[in-house]
C-alpha cells in the first residue's frame, strides 16, 4: 500500500493507510492523536471537527486522501505554543465550559474557524457557527459565553 | 409468561440490585457517620522522596502499617512531597459531574491546603482501601462526605503535631492555612513539615474536629474542573483515547433484537479481509448487562474493523429473541388506560372513589412518555489485555467497583486476577452503570494474544442500551368547594420482564409526590411483559413521572381557578419531614424563591407563558420556572428557566451550577424531540439524524439559585432534570391554553424555533 502523506499540525507525516480511510481514524489508530474523537461516523455531531486549511471539517467522513495536501489543524494544534494557549482555550478553561468534556475539542476546533472569520461574532453568527456540534451534556450556554469572552482577549491583543 | 431464560429477566435481575445499592440510604435524614477506627488510616512510610502519605480503610479492615506491603502506596488519598506539592486521589469515576474536582476539594478543605498546591490524580480501583468508587444516584458526595473530610482532618492534626514538636509548643498555639501550619507570625510549610509527620503516630479520626461550615475557605466558591487544560488540549483522558504497544481495534455484533444467538456467521471470509486478524463467535451467559451472544473482528485499526463489520453475515436464531413492539404496547396500553384501575392495588389511602364522586371539580387524563437512550457521546468501548495471569482493563465506567465482580462472574476469572483501570467517562446518564462493554471487551481479550481496544459505533450503542422505559398514567383528581386538592387516582401502566415486578426505572413507589399531601389517593398498576433492557436513566423514574404529576397537578390547578404557586404550596402543606425524604419547609423554600427570582405573576406578551414545576429526588429539592413562547405554527421557544435548588452547601459553586445547566438543556432537549421505538424487537433509531439531541440555537438562558441550607450536603447531577419537563409544558397551557399530555412535544406538533 502506496504511503499517505498528510501535513497535520505543521508536520509532514506518513500513514500506511488506504486514502479513503476517514482522516479521524488516520489521526486516531495511525498518528496516535487522539484529541479528535469519534461520535456519531456519520458527521452529525461534530466531535471529530478538525480545520482542514482552516475550513472545519468532520474528520469521520472525509477520507483521508482527499485532504493530502491541505494543513490539517488538530485540538492538539490549537495552541500557540507548549506554553501558551488560544484564546479560546483559556476562556474555556476560565467558564469551567467541560462537562464530561468529550465534544469539546470539536467545539473549540469549530469555535476558532468562526473567530478567525468572524472576530466579533453576535449570539447568532455563533449559533450558526457551532451549529454542527453536539454537547450531549448541555454546555452550550457557557460555550456561547467563553467564545464572546476569546473574542474580547482577541481584541484585546491586536488593539 | 416469559421462559427464566429469558434474557431480559437476568439483566432485570442485576438491575434491580443495582438500583437498591444506589437508592439504599434515606438521604435527607441525618447521614450515618463513616464509622473508622484507628487502624483505618494507613501510615504508608518508604515512599520515594519521603513525606506523609495517609491511606484511608473503611472500619472492619485489619490491615496495619507496620505489615502493610510496600507497594500500598498508591492506595491513599493524599500525599505530600517534602517539596510540598499535595497529590490527592480521587476515588470515584469522572463521568461530567465533576467529581474529580469535587472530591479533592473537601479533603484539601479539611486539610486547610492552598489549591494551587494541589494535584489530582486518579486513583485505582481498589474498593477495598476506597470504599464506594461509583457514580449513580447522585450518591457521590452524601456517602463520601464524612470519609473525604476525616482524611483531611487526619493528615492536618498529623502535620500540626509535627509543627508543635518542631516548635516545642502545644498543638493548640498552632493553625493551619495555606499549606502551612501557623504560631503567631511563624510557619512551618506542610512540605518542610512532611517528613517528620511522616514519623508520627496516626491519631483516632473520632478524636479529630471537623470544620464547621463557618470556617470553610475552599468550599462554596467556583473553581475550574481539575482535568480541563487536559480536555481543552486534547491530552488523552477517556477510555477510548488508551493506546498501548502492539493495540489492535475490535468490534462486536449483537442481534439486533435483544437474545438473538449465532446460528452462522461468515468467520472465513471476514478472516480474509484485509487488516482482520480473527473472528470468532462468543456464545456470552444470555445476560444484556455482561455477554450476549454476538460475532467478535479483531483488526489492525479501527476502521478495519468497521470496514469488516459492513461484510458481516450472520443467521441469527431469534427464537428466544425480543419481539416488542411500540405501537402495539401503546395501543394496548390505551384500552388498558380507559379503566380507572390496574391488575394491582399498589396503595389506597382514604376513599379515593367517594372523594372523586364529592369533589367539586374533577379533571382526567391520558399521559404517555417514550422510552429513551442515553446516548453518551463517547461511544460504549473498553480496551482489555490478558497478560501476566491477569486481566487489564481500561474501562469508562460509572462503576469501577462493582464491575470487578461483574467481570468475574461473566468471564470466570477470580477477582484478584482482574485489574481495572478507571479512564474519564465521555458521559454516563446512568448508562456506564452497566459494564457490558467491559465484559465483552474481556471476552474478547481471552480469545486473543494482547491488548485489544473494543470499539461501539455510534448505531450498536443506540440498539443496544438500557432504556429509560416508557409509561402510561390514566389520571383522575379532585378538588373541593374552595379549589383544596382532595382526591387523586393513578392507573399507572409499565412494564415487566418477570411478570412481578416493574423494569429498572418503571416503578412507582408509594412516597411518591403527591402521596403523602392528599387525604385520598389511590394508586393501581397494570405491567405489560417486555423484553427490552430498561434501566437507570439520569434521575431514574423521577425524569418520567415528575412530568406527569406536576403537569397533572397544575391540571387540577387551572380547573380550580387557582394561582399555581399557592396552590403548589397548600399541596405541600406544614412543614414537616415525610418518609422517603421530601421536606415540605424545604420545598416550599425552593417554590418561593423560584417564583421570586422568575418574576411569577408578572404581565406577559401574547402567546408567553410562565410555568413552575417541583420534584424532590436524589435528596435535592428543586424547583423550577420556564419561560416559554408559542406561535400559531406551534413553534415554542424556551427564553429562560429558573432554577432553585436547595442540595445542602455546595462543594464546588461553578459544577453544581454547570451540572443544573446541564439538566434543564437535557430536560429540555429529551422532551422535546427524543423517543426511542422498537418494532419486531429492533430499535428504530440509529443515530443523532433520528435521535435530534438539542443544538446550540434552542439554548435558553439558564439561571441557578441555591439555597445552601444546614442540611447535609447532597448530590446534584440528577435532581434539576425532573422539573424542566412539566414546568415547559405548564408554560405552554400558560402560553396557548394548550395541555400537553404525549411526549416527546413533537408528538402534539410542536417544533423548536
Amino acid at each position: 500500500m502506496p504511503m499517505l502523506s498528510l501535513r497535520v499540525n505543521g508536520k509532514d507525516q506518513n500513514a500506511d493507510v488506504d486514502p479513503n480511510t476517514p482522516l479521524l481514524w488516520v489521526l486516531r489508530d495511525s498518528l496516535g492523536l487522539v484529541g479528535t474523537k469519534f461520535g456519531c461516523g456519520m458527521a452529525l455531531c461534530g466531535a471529530c471537527t478538525v480545520l482542514a486549511d482552516g475550513e472545519p471539517i468532520r474528520a469521520c467522513s472525509t477520507p483521508a486522501g482527499s485532504v493530502a495536501g491541505k494543513n490539517i489543524t488538530t485540538i492538539e494544534g490549537l495552541a500557540r505554543s507548549q506554553t501558551q494557549l488560544h484564546p479560546l482555550q483559556e476562556a474555556w478553561i476560565e467558564h469551567d465550559v467541560p462537562q464530561c468534556g468529550y465534544c469539546q475539542a470539536g467545539q473549540l476546533m469549530s469555535a476558532s474557524a468562526l473567530l478567525a472569520r468572524t472576530p466579533q461574532p453576535t449570539d447568532a453568527q455563533i449559533d450558526s457557527a457551532m451549529a454542527g456540534n453536539l454537547c450531549r451534556c448541555g454546555t452550550y450556554q457557557r460555550i456561547r459565553a467563553a467564545i464572546h469572552t476569546a473574542a474580547g482577549k482577541l481584541a484585546k491583543s491586536k488593539a | 409468561m416469559n421462559a427464566p431464560s429469558n434474557p431480559a429477566i437476568a439483566a432485570d435481575e442485576s438491575l434491580r440490585a443495582l438500583m437498591q445499592s444506589v437508592e439504599q440510604a434515606t438521604p435527607a435524614l441525618p447521614m450515618r457517620a463513616v464509622k473508622v477506627d484507628r487502624r483505618a488510616f494507613l501510615k504508608l512510610t518508604g515512599l520515594a522522596g519521603g513525606g506523609l502519605t495517609l491511606g484511608f480503610v473503611l472500619g472492619g479492615q485489619t490491615t496495619d502499617a507496620a505489615t502493610a506491603p510496600a507497594d500500598f502506596a498508591p492506595n491513599a488519598f493524599l500525599r505530600i512531597s517534602s517539596k510540598g506539592s499535595i497529590l490527592i486521589y480521587n476515588k470515584g469515576p469522572e463521568i461530567g459531574q465533576g467529581i474529580k474536582t469535587a472530591f479533592p476539594l473537601i479533603i484539601a478543605e479539611e486539610l486547610d491546603a492552598l489549591w494551587t498546591d494541589v494535584v489530582v490524580e486518579q486513583a485505582p480501583v481498589n474498593p477495598t482501601v476506597y470504599g464506594n468508587q461509583s457514580a449513580g444516584g447522585s450518591r457521590s458526595i452524601p456517602s463520601s462526605w464524612d470519609q473525604l473530610r476525616k482524611a483531611g482532618a487526619v493528615a492536618r492534626a498529623m502535620l500540626v503535631s509535627a509543627a508543635a514538636a518542631a516548635w516545642k509548643v502545644p498543638v493548640e498555639e498552632c493553625t493551619t492555612r495555606d499549606s502551612a501550619v501557623w504560631n503567631g507570625k511563624r510557619k512551618l510549610t506542610y512540605g518542610a513539615l512532611a517528613t517528620r509527620a511522616a514519623t508520627l503516630p496516626v491519631p483516632d479520626a473520632a478524636t479529630i474536629k471537623l470544620k464547621e461550615r463557618s470556617e470553610y475557605r475552599l468550599l462554596g466558591k467556583s473553581y475550574t474542573g481539575v482535568d480541563n487544560r487536559k480536555v481543552v488540549t486534547g491530552a488523552p483522558l477517556f477510555g477510548i483515547d488508551q493506546q498501548l504497544p502492539g493495540l489492535k481495534f475490535a468490534v462486536f455484533e449483537k442481534c439486533p433484537a435483544t437474545g438473538g444467538k449465532v446460528r452462522s456467521a461468515n468467520l472465513d471470509e471476514l478472516k480474509r479481509l484485509p487488516g482482520v486478524r480473527d473472528a470468532f463467535v462468543i456464545e456470552g451467559n444470555g445476560k444484556p448487562t455482561e455477554v450476549m451472544a454476538g460475532v467478535a473482528i479483531v483488526a489492525d485499526s479501527t476502521w478495519a474493523a468497521f470496514e469488516a463489520r459492513k461484510q458481516l453475515r450472520v443467521e441469527w436464531d431469534e427464537s428466544s429473541a425480543s419481539k416488542d413492539s411500540w405501537s402495539a404496547l401503546t395501543k394496548r396500553a390505551a384500552d388498558l388506560g380507559r379503566l380507572p384501575t390496574g391488575e394491582t392495588t399498589t396503595l389506597n389511602v382514604g376513599a379515593t372513589a367517594d372523594a372523586l364522586k364529592a369533589a367539586a371539580k374533577t379533571v382526567e387524563g391520558f399521559y404517555t412518555y417514550p422510552f429513551v437512550s442515553h446516548a453518551p457521546l463517547e461511544p460504549q468501548n473498553c480496551t482489555a489485555w490478558s497478560h501476566d495471569g491477569i486481566l487489564e482493563l481500561w474501562s469508562p465506567t460509572q462503576t469501577a467497583d462493582r464491575s470487578l465482580a461483574t467481570l468475574s462472574g461473566a468471564l470466570g476469572l477470580p477477582v484478584d486476577k482482574i485489574k481495572v483501570n478507571q479512564t474519564r467517562v465521555g458521559g454516563g446518564f446512568g448508562r456506564r452503570l452497566m459494564n457490558d462493554y467491559a465484559c465483552e471487551a474481556g471476552a474478547i481479550a481471552q480469545r486473543f494474544a494482547g491488548p485489544v481496544k473494543l470499539m461501539w459505533t455510534r448505531e450498536q450503542d443506540m440498539a443496544h442500551d438500557f432504556y429509560r422505559p416508557g409509561g402510561f398514567h390514566s389520571l383522575a383528581g379532585g378538588v373541593d368547594a374552595e379549589g383544596k386538592l382532595v382526591a387523586w387516582r393513578n392507573h399507572f401502566i409499565s412494564f415487566t420482564t418477570d411478570g412481578k415486578n416493574p423494569v429498572s426505572g418503571g416503578n412507582l413507589p408509594d412516597q411518591e409526590f403527591p402521596a403523602q399531601n392528599v387525604p385520598n389517593y389511590q394508586l393501581t398498576q397494570t405491567l405489560l411483559p417486555l423484553v427490552t433492557p430498561c434501566g437507570p436513566w439520569r434521575a431514574p423514574r423521577s425524569c418520567s413521572v415528575a412530568w406527569v404529576i406536576q403537569s397533572f397537578l397544575h391540571e387540577l390547578s387551572a380547573a380550580a381557578n387557582r394561582d399555581h404557586r399557592d396552590f403548589l404550596l397548600e399541596v405541600m402543606g406544614e412543614p414537616r419531614l415525610l418518609p422517603g425524604g421530601l421536606n415540605t419547609a424545604r420545598a416550599a423554600d425552593v417554590i418561593k424563591l423560584v417564583t421570586e427570582k422568575a418574576g411569577w405573576g408578572r404581565k406577559l406578551p401574547a402567546g408567553h407563558g410562565l410555568g413552575l414545576a417541583f420534584h424532590f429526588s436524589h435528596a435535592g429539592h428543586f424547583a423550577e420556572v420556564a419561560e416559554v413562547s408559542v406561535d400559531a405554527d406551534k413553534r415554542i421557544r424556551l427564553h429562560r428557566m429558573v432554577v432553585a435548588g436547595d442540595i445542602g452547601p455546595i462543594v464546588n459553586m461553578s459544577g453544581a451550577n454547570n451540572q443544573c445547566e446541564g439538566g434543564v438543556i437535557d430536560g429540555f432537549s429529551t422532551m422535546l424531540g427524543l423517543e426511542i421505538t422498537m418494532e419486531n424487537g429492533r430499535v428504530e433509531q440509529s443515530n443523532f439524524h433520528q435521535y435530534p439531541i438539542l443544538r446550540i440555537a434552542d439554548q435558553p438562558r439558564v439561571e441557578v439559585h441555591f439555597i445552601q441550607s444546614d442540611n447535609p450536603p447532597t448530590g446534584v447531577g440528577e435532581p434539576a432534570l425532573p422539573p424542566v419537563a412539566p414546568a415547559i409544558c405548564n408554560a405552554i397551557y400558560a402560553a396557548v391554553g394548550h395541555r400537553v399530555r404525549t411526549l416527546p412535544l413533537t408528538k402534539e406538533g410542536f417544533s423548536a424555533g
